[in-house]
């Protein structure tokens, strides 16, 4: 039999019982010895208990998504064996604690089933915190992993200085061994999972939201308040541990209208401000960015998405603010907005999103969604030389300076230095005075969207563009297309690629090239195919294929609707 | 700054109290940059929206930087501005409607940051701009467009308010006494920390209250203002919410908190004692091993 290249597990059960942890550890191993993790984590927004699931995919290659199907399911309670095993695939590994519940008489048969009572069995080391260990022990077996992957990882991530290190590690040991043990005895295996195949790159393991800061800083971040809000709360965690030195400012705002009216304030006097939220949180930031806009003065506004409007689904992937996004506040304005795909992306995105918000002077948003910013996965090195880091254009002549002159971007004065004015958010004339005459508000909401075209020249991604049918994700829905795209490849159906994180302004020439195709397929995570009419009203044949379930899109069905749409287009089957 | 533009259609109506208020801000600005050295440049008023907001387009004389932005939100913007560089004189002028109502969520963090900006606050009891609607500081009982049966809330009580969100230092002053109104300008200016100077300011038009404020013997009417006696010691908490709770309206510092150690000097404080890497190292922190 050949050996497997990719392998599931999802750890399913109550919030607490430690399943992200498992998870996480279990792909910090993997990383460790040269495969490519990813994981993912679904919890209802409260602190302890509520039905938790967190998945983790090892693959040889790089992993675009977190997993169609399971190799292997944990199931910590009945609750989660019911709701989960539907997804477990035929021939998969079903392991369940079985003193805290037992797996119902009549499904016994239809599945590899290993009782494993890890909770007692961890305890029986001496560490209570070992029953992870017996997990991970049973699952490396499944798959037929060296003992010492995980023999290794235990020495390394629990040898931190302390008193009881070794004690610790001992009986970690002794858990993996219980759960290798149970594992062997079972019989069941899923085969032998192929050696990895080191990239011969540099990598870190990390999530979305710790990218986004590092991204940040390595482009010159020099403030950042945030409020606490699911799922960005990390960013601002990050930032308050990160952000420090000479000339740095981050702290805890009192409300989502303080922050952003703060960054409003700091960017003004010169800095490189920044703040995160998560949809209701930039739903009170709409007046405040329409401030920014109208005064021009640079900051970002990170956006991690969540589901629905008003509360929502605060911890579930959406893509569905694109549109408040780009116009979030009232009155003529476009925002810029970068939408990263992947965390390696979101690190590129803060950079070039700090760069737009100093040349343009003006806000700029970035997108992310919880699937991105929540999840780990070993990435590429990031390399900050890859992006120039930019300086807005500052004031440095005599006072008497018109601030507002011209059609595009003029040096902005800094308080302390020549050129005072009156940053106004009113309709002002050219050295910032209050004005209701049409020939200034021409005027200035000409420069305002004038400035955008210092935005347009963007890279975009595309492969096989002489097909008359292409597809163009957005955000993290990238991963998951992009393995349907390879699946569609290997099957030879006639679809092209093209992707850009930089969705608004749109890069004149990628419109150009949109609007030759028959038909630009958009697979977004909304109701309203919000990208989908965007391109519409550019002239694009575009249609979305939507999902608003809360979670993020299946590999097999994307496959399958991609397909079908480019068999309506042709008028027959097409493939293999 | 550059003559501004003649077709600038904002007036204050006369004998707006709000003349006497900027005529103030700008001898008091003038005066403290010339005797502490200070480059004239480094002051910033931040002016919330309201008849009173326009004074940042309408002073005379050398000009500050000014930033006129959205209503009720100047202390988050005064935030940032003095967060992000701690070398300028912040000032944020506000009407109570601006202050007090739409922005009243701002001043408690303000207050508990204590934050080194200096409020004037331009009391009118009225939505003057908007044409007379009725406000938190209108009186209970007051008739105006939105209150046509008589206002039927109660009043906010300013100086109570402020002391008990923590605000360190609460003036009290009144436009029709410039002299007196500067010289607590200055000290809120001079103070390391949270300031408000609250100013009875009338609104000749919709609110006039003029004679209500210094009496008119000629009417019967006795003054509802009066001064704070010398005799108060403002570092007494206790005796400054006494005051503030008195019938009338006192005059002068009701509450100046001793020794207050303003934000951006904890913050540089704690700054320097918190661990700094460059952006490589924390990469490097994010690597596989």
């Amino acid at each position: 039999m050949a050996a497997t290249r990719d392998f599931v597990i999802r750890f399913a059960g109550e919030g607490g019982q430690g399943m992200v942890t498992a998870s996480e550890a279990l792909a910090a191993a993997a990383a460790q010895v040269g495969y490519h993790v990813m994981t993912f984590v679904t919890f209802p927004s409260q602190i302890m208990g509520g039905p938790t699931w967190s998945q983790c995919r090892i693959s040889v290659t790089p992993a675009l998504s977190n997993g169609d199907t399971l190799d292997v399911l944990v199931a910590f309670n009945e609750e989660a064996y019911e709701v989960h095993k539907e997804e477990l695939r035929d021939g998969g590994i079903l392991v369940y604690d079985s003193a805290v519940f037992e797996v119902p008489e009549e499904d016994k048969g239809s599945m590899n089933i290993v009782a494993l009572p890890y909770e007692e069995l961890g305890k029986s080391t001496g560490n209570p915190r070992a029953a992870n260990m017996v997990i991970l022990g049973a699952v490396a077996q499944f798959v037929t992993w060296p003992e010492q992957y995980l023999e290794d990882f235990n020495v390394k991530r629990f040898t931190r200085g302390r008193p009881n290190d070794a004690e610790v590690v001992a009986a970690n040991s002794m858990g993996l061994g219980l759960g290798r043990d149970a594992a062997r005895e079972s019989g069941f295996s899923l085969g032998e999972l192929a050696a990895p195949d080191p990239p011969d790159y540099e990598q870190i393991i990390i999530k979305g939201n710790e990218s986004f800061g590092l991204g940040a800083l390595a482009a010159g971040l020099n403030f950042f308040v945030g409020y606490p809000i699911s799922p960005a709360t990390s960013i601002l965690v990050f930032m308050e541990q990160n952000l420090r030195g000479e000339g740095t400012f981050v702290y805890q705002a009192s409300s989502e209208i303080e922050s952003i009216s703060t960054i409003v304030g700091a960017g003004f006097v010169g800095k490189k401000a920044m703040t995160s939220t998560a949809g209701p949180g930039f739903s009170l930031m709409s007046e405040g960015l329409g401030m920014a806009w109208m005064m021009e003065i640079p900051c970002v506004v990170i956006d991690v998405q969540r589901g629905g409007p008003a509360t929502g689904l605060p911890t579930k992937s959406e893509q569905s603010d694109l549109y408040m996004a780009m116009h979030p506040a009232h009155g003529d304005s476009q925002l810029p907005v970068i939408a990263p795909g992947t965390i390696e992306e979101c690190f590129y995105a803060a950079m070039h999103a700090l760069n737009w918000a100093e040349r343009y002077q003006g806000p700029v948003i970035v997108l992310s969604e919880h699937m991105l910013s929540e999840r780990v996965q070993n990435i590429r090195k990031p390399d900050p030389s890859l992006v120039e880091v930019e300086a807005r254009q500052v004031y440095t002549g005599t006072n008497g300076y018109k601030r507002y002159e011209g059609d595009t971007v003029t040096p902005m004065p800094l308080p302390g230095g020549p050129g005072a004015y009156v940053a106004n958010a009113s309709e002002h004339d050219t050295i910032g005075d209050t004005t209701h005459l049409p020939v200034h508000h021409v005027r200035g909401t000409e420069r305002r969207f004038g400035k955008l075209k210092l935005l347009e020249d963007t890279p975009y991604e595309t492969r096989n563009t002489d097909n008359d049918v292409v597809i163009m994700p957005w955000g993290g829905s990238k991963g998951p297309a992009h393995e349907a795209y390879e699946k569609m490849m290997e099957n030879g159906v006639p679809v092209g690629w093209y992707y850009t994180m930089f969705i608004s302004p749109l890069n004149p020439k990628l419109l150009d090239e949109l609007r030759e195709k028959k038909l630009v397929l958009v697979p977004e995570l909304n109701y309203l195919g919000q990208l989908s009419s965007i391109l519409r009203q550019h002239g694009v044949n575009a249609k979305s294929i939507t999902q608003y379930t809360g979670l993020p899109f299946k590999v097999a069905d994307l496959v399958e609707r991609v397909t079908a749409e480019v068999e309506a287009m042709a008028g027959s089957k097409v493939g293999v | 700054m550059t003559k501004r533009n003649p077709e600038y259609d904002f007036k204050w109506c006369p004998g707006c109290g709000d003349f006497g208020v900027k005529r103030a801000i700008e001898l008091t600005i003038a005066a403290r940059t010339t005797e502490m050295d200070i480059p004239f440049e480094n002051n910033v008023i931040v002016a919330g929206i309201g008849c009173s907001g326009n004074l940042v387009h309408l002073t005379d004389g050398p000009q500050p930087f000014g930033f006129h932005g959205i209503h009720g939100r100047t202390l988050p913007v005064a935030f940032g501005i003095k967060s992000g560089n701690p070398d300028l004189e912040v000032m944020v002028v506000a009407g109570d409607g601006d202050f007090l109502s739409i922005g009243a969520e701002h001043i408690g963090p303000a207050a508990q940051r204590n934050l080194n900006v200096t409020c004037v606050i331009m009391d009118n009891g009225v939505y003057g701009l908007t044409k007379g609607q009725s406000s938190p500081t209108t009186q209970f009982g007051v008739v105006t467009s939105t209150t046509p049966g008589g206002k039927i809330e109660g009043e906010v009580k300013p100086f109570q308010y402020y002391l008990s969100l923590g605000a360190s230092f609460v003036a009290s002053a009144f436009s029709s006494k410039p002299r007196e109104m500067a010289q607590m300008i200055r000290e809120g200016m001079d103070y390391p920390g949270f300031s408000i100077v609250h100013v009875q300011s009338p609104c000749t038009t919709y609110n006039d209250n003029y004679d209500v404020l210094r009496g008119n013997a000629k009417k019967g009417i006795d003054p509802l203002t009066y001064d704070v006696p010398e005799s108060h010691d403002p570092t007494d908490f206790r005796e400054a919410l006494r005051i503030a709770q008195d019938p009338g309206i006192p005059l002068g510092v009701l509450y100046a908190a001793d020794n207050p150690e303003p934000l951006d000097e904890r913050y540089a404080s704690l700054n320097s004692r918190l661990r700094s890497r460059d952006v490589d190292q924390m990469i490097e922190s994010f690597a596989i091993q």
